[in-house]
């Protein structure tokens, strides 16, 4: 049966998910240093830590959300190294020295980064939950627009890329919103974009 | 504050907040990260311990034994509260599974531990380490197969849609005979989910005997009174705390096992403990809203005049679960004189069905819209037209009983000749785009206005600001602005000096947010509140309160003139509590609007693309325009994912979704939606509440998926009777593509 087991082995106790076995030995720590926001931030962390969760629950930057915690809603977006990556994906013990910017290093309540004057502007958020990712996705998105990076849709990769609604719709696809904001959100980037509305 | 009467001109009519496209003043918290949800809040409670939920592996039968002895010796464990030693709890008022305790599994993933550890990693480890001994049943898991055996159910969606097993006007069977044109078709509605963002997590401490609970919930009235019976204690001993809800969608109306299991794991840790749900747990674990099978049968006129319908629903659920109610809006829709609705419940051994958007509504019109598109067709007669001429200013069920405000014909028409209607072409499958088929679909739109009680206290202060707190939820709404815009209608201040807090059963009882009916009953109780407040002022100023008028923060009568903070030496706050009398019997109160859609689908490969959106809404006063469309958008959003890819997938053996994850159910993402428009009609309805508003928020899902099936029917010529429209059921049939 599903799950059922009362007579397995110690040794072989199968995960309640159908996993490799687990140990129960002591949590491997290990020292890890960060720059999050420009900040080195200096953490011990169980090897176990995704990078989302060291922010969370050790640094309490709580911005960045846990959707889904298996890299498919984008709510935990975070910009690494430049590069946009579910933060849920990925353990925080890889990231060693890495620069990290959270939604907290994009822009504060008072001071707020275009984006998310935007996304304010155009109600490109609902519940706001998703909101976070969406805006480190869509800040993420222009820049390698910029960059002349290419996506599924663009059609031609030797012209000059352009912020069209079919680059942003898609670029931003791993971003989900319950709520139904694309429509705004599109907007949002558009006007980011220096693009009329 | 008792609205029994129409409303008359009141201060709300000067339209100098209310009804503005206003920023949300939350906005700038949300955007930036700093609105704090519940799994978050390591602000209110030191030393929170880690909970991780266990879900059961069988779908149906007994726990004869759990073997906790190796997790309990895991590193970190602070305490396993386990249901076999927990007598089954009481549920809350509105549960229809049990939430935790007892040997008794009902349905797959139902909780059966909580592990307590000093860190999420440490929890979730050991729970892989509890082995259960199972004593697994048969259940019933497949709705086609137990149909058969379904029996007829009243049901009240309690949302505003509901009905008995049986209602009848007239003589459906003799009219139907005797129609000049019929149509009978069967039609399938897939379990759906609500797939919110946020998990439902909540914080729990525990001070002696009271504990608060720091949660995510759309009704904290419900939720205060299901805590206290489901942990025995008293409601006075219990807080629930909700200011931000990472959208609910109507799987957070109730409490769910990570509120209970944060009290259980908490007091046995003797810690703050903190538990969410994990996403694989969400779509079994709570409730989702169950598919349906559907059968609508229409006559007509030659000209188009319906003279017999029926609409039947069959859904299954739990024992003492109730039905999909599918078929309520078929009673007040269009009219025609000999009528038939009735429901029926299969007894199913799947998770709890219960409300998702629109309960109701949202199957049911996908259903009804499109056998309204396919009679038309039968008639030939254009699907706007066959609309318009069924139109009804009563209820046809009680034809004393008018519609408070309807204009169903003004969405249509206005609609059809926004989106081009005029147009379309009504051979389907002629139309083409390059590699796509094009076609255009419209529905109506159709849902009741409920209206609720609902209460908030306002507090003046000497700097003029005024303070509203009430348990109101924002669910992403746009709670906290609507109330912010009526506080500063009412007396008289810019937005900036109202300060608006919400969520907490400290504060007064609200409607909360349900049924569409959260915006307009929720601002009716601040509306109440701020009379009272307005009367208060007015007294300790010796002013006539019929006579002062509160304008640019100040109260003014005849020539004289007071800064508003000047009544408050001391401060000033009173509570009210708006109530609804009789007039939401006497008038049916009902919300309407249109569905345009244009879709491409691929000539090769019947991959369907929307193209086009247009949403026209006739719903009373709309408070904010900009918020309310974001709602009427996000419910079109969520009504293109129910037409064309939502569905939790049964296994029938094992009896669970099987694709319980955000990658395996399928939800619209950016790629699939185009630019929406809304257009909302202007127009106020006083008999529903002071504020002449009408709900808004569920709207835009009622009818749409119907308006997409139905313009993939006008790009195909091929009918698709069975939701969501994947590709697999159709591409065989895809005219050629040449």
């Amino acid at each position: 049966m599903v799950g059922a087991s009362a007579t397995a082995a110690l040794a072989a106790v199968p995960s309640a998910a159908g996993a490799a076995p687990v140990s129960i030995d002591k949590p491997v720590l290990t020292k890890v240093s960060l720059t999050v926001n420009g900040q080195r931030r200096d953490l011990e962390l169980d090897t176990r830590t995704s990078l989302l969760d060291a922010a969370r629950e050790h640094l309490h930057l709580t911005g960045s959300k846990k959707g889904c915690d298996h890299g498919q809603c984008g709510a935990c977006t975070m910009i690494v190294e430049g590069r946009r990556i579910n933060s849920c994906l990925t353990l925080a013990v890889m990231h060693q020295g890495a620069e990290i910017t959270t939604i907290e290093g994009i822009g504060q309540p008072e001071n707020l980064h275009p984006m998310q004057a935007a996304f304010i502007k155009h109600d490109g958020y609902q519940c706001g939950y998703c909101t976070p990712g969406q805006i480190c996705s869509g800040v993420a998105v222009l820049a390698e627009i910029k960059a002349g990076i290419p996506s599924h849709v663009t059609a031609d990769l030797n012209a000059t890329l352009q912020v069209t609604e079919a680059e942003i719709r898609e670029r931003m696809s791993g971003n989900i919103c319950r709520c139904g904001a694309y429509s705004n959100i599109v907007e949002a980037m558009t006007e980011v974009a220096g693009r009329p509305v | 504050m008792k609205f029994d009467t129409p409303a008359g001109q009141n201060p709300i009519d000067r339209l100098k907040v209310v009804g503005q496209p206003t920023d949300r003043i939350d906005g700038k918290y949300k955007t930036t990260g700093t609105a704090p949800y519940a799994y978050e809040r390591h602000d209110v409670t030191p030393s929170q311990a880690y909970g991780y939920v266990l879900g059961a592996g069988i779908a149906k039968g007994g726990i004869r034994g759990m073997d906790t002895s190796i997790a309990r010796t895991a590193p970190g464990v602070l305490a396993i509260v386990t249901t076999l030693e927990t007598p089954r709890m009481e549920r809350g008022t509105m549960n229809t599974a049990y939430l935790f305790g007892g040997d008794q599994v009902q349905h797959y993933h139902q909780a059966i531990a909580v592990v307590v550890a000093e860190t999420f990693e440490q929890a979730r480890a050991a729970s892989f380490l509890i082995t259960v001994d199972y004593t697994p049943e048969t259940g019933k898991f497949d709705l086609a197969a137990e149909a058969k055996s379904a029996k007829p159910v009243k049901g009240d969606s309690g949302e505003g849609s509901g009905g008995n097993g049986e209602e009848r006007v007239g003589d459906f069977e003799g009219a139907f005979a005797k129609a000049q044109v019929t149509f009978d078709e069967i039609y399938a509605t897939a379990d759906e989910s609500h797939a919110m963002m946020e998990p439902h997590a909540t914080v729990a401490a525990w001070e002696g005997d009271k504990v608060t609970l720091w949660t995510s919930n759309q009704m904290i009235t419900w939720a205060h009174e299901s805590m206290a019976k489901i942990l025995g204690i008293p409601k006075a001993n219990v807080r629930i705390d909700s200011p931000y809800v990472g959208g609910g969608f109507g799987g957070k109306l109730f409490v769910r096992a990570d509120a209970v299991l944060a009290a259980l794991g908490a007091k046995a840790a003797g810690r703050p403990v903190k538990v969410a749900l994990t996403r694989p747990l969400i779509a079994n674990n709570t409730t989702h809203r169950p598919a349906t099978i559907q059968r609508v049968r229409i006559g007509a006129t030659k000209d188009g005049t319906i003279t017999a319908i029926a609409h039947e629903s069959t859904s299954g659920n739990l024992p003492d679960g109730d039905p999909e109610t599918a078929v309520s809006q078929t009673k007040l829709l269009y009219a025609g004189a000999n009528r038939l609705t009735a429901m029926k419940l299969a007894l199913l051994d799947l998770p709890e069905g219960n409300a998702m958007r629109a309960p109701g509504e949202a199957p049911g019109l996908m259903v009804l819209e499109v056998a309204m598109d396919e009679m038309a067709e039968k008639l030939g007669i254009d699907p706007v037209e066959f609309r318009v001429r069924n139109d009804t200013q009563v209820d046809p069920h009680a034809p004393d009983r008018r519609f408070s405000h309807r204009d169903l014909v003004g969405c249509l028409k206005l609609g059809a000749d926004r989106f081009g209607w005029a147009k379309r072409n009504a051979k389907p499958g002629s139309l083409r785009d390059g590699q796509w088929l094009v076609g255009v679909g419209v529905a109506s739109a159709f849902r009741n206005n409920m209206v609720m009680k609902s209460g908030a206290r306002v507090r003046l202060d000497e700097q003029g600001t005024v303070t509203v707190e009430t348990d109101m939820t924002d669910i992403g709404t746009g709670t906290y602005t609507i109330i912010a815009q009526t506080a500063a209608e009412m007396m008289g201040v810019p937005l900036d000096k109202v300060v608006v807090r919400l969520g907490d059963s400290d504060f007064p009882a609200s409607a909360g947010s349900g049924g569409q009916w959260g915006a307009n009953s929720s601002t009716s109780g601040v509306y109440a509140a701020c009379v009272k407040l307005r009367e208060a002022v007015a007294q300790r100023l010796g002013i006539n309160s019929a006579d002062a008028v509160f304008e640019d923060g100040q109260v003014r009568s005849g020539n004289r003139g007071v800064p508003l903070g000047e009544a408050a030496q001391g401060g000033l706050t009173v509570e009210d509590t708006i109530e609804f009398g009789e007039l939401s019997k006497t008038y049916q109160q009902s919300t309407f609007g249109a569905h345009f859609v244009e879709v491409g689908v691929d000539v090769h490969t019947a991959e369907i693309r929307v193209r086009r959106m247009l949403a026209v809404c006739a719903a009373g006063r709309i408070l904010n325009p900009k918020s309310a469309r974001s709602q009427v958008i996000g419910g079109m959003t969520m009504g293109v994912g129910a037409a064309l890819m939502e569905e939790l997938a049964v296994d029938t053996k094992r009896g669970f979704f099987a694709n319980h994850d955000l990658a395996g159910y399928e939800v619209p993402v950016h790629a699939d939606i185009p630019h929406q428009d809304v257009i909302f009609l202007d127009e106020v309805d006083p008999i529903s509440s002071p504020m002449k508003a009408k709900g808004v928020g569920e709207l835009g899902i009622c009818g749409v998926s119907a308006a997409v099936a139905n313009a993939v029917y006008n790009a195909t010529g091929i009918r698709v009777r069975e939701y969501p429209l994947t590709l697999d059921k159709f591409l065989d049939r895809m005219p050629d593509a040449a």
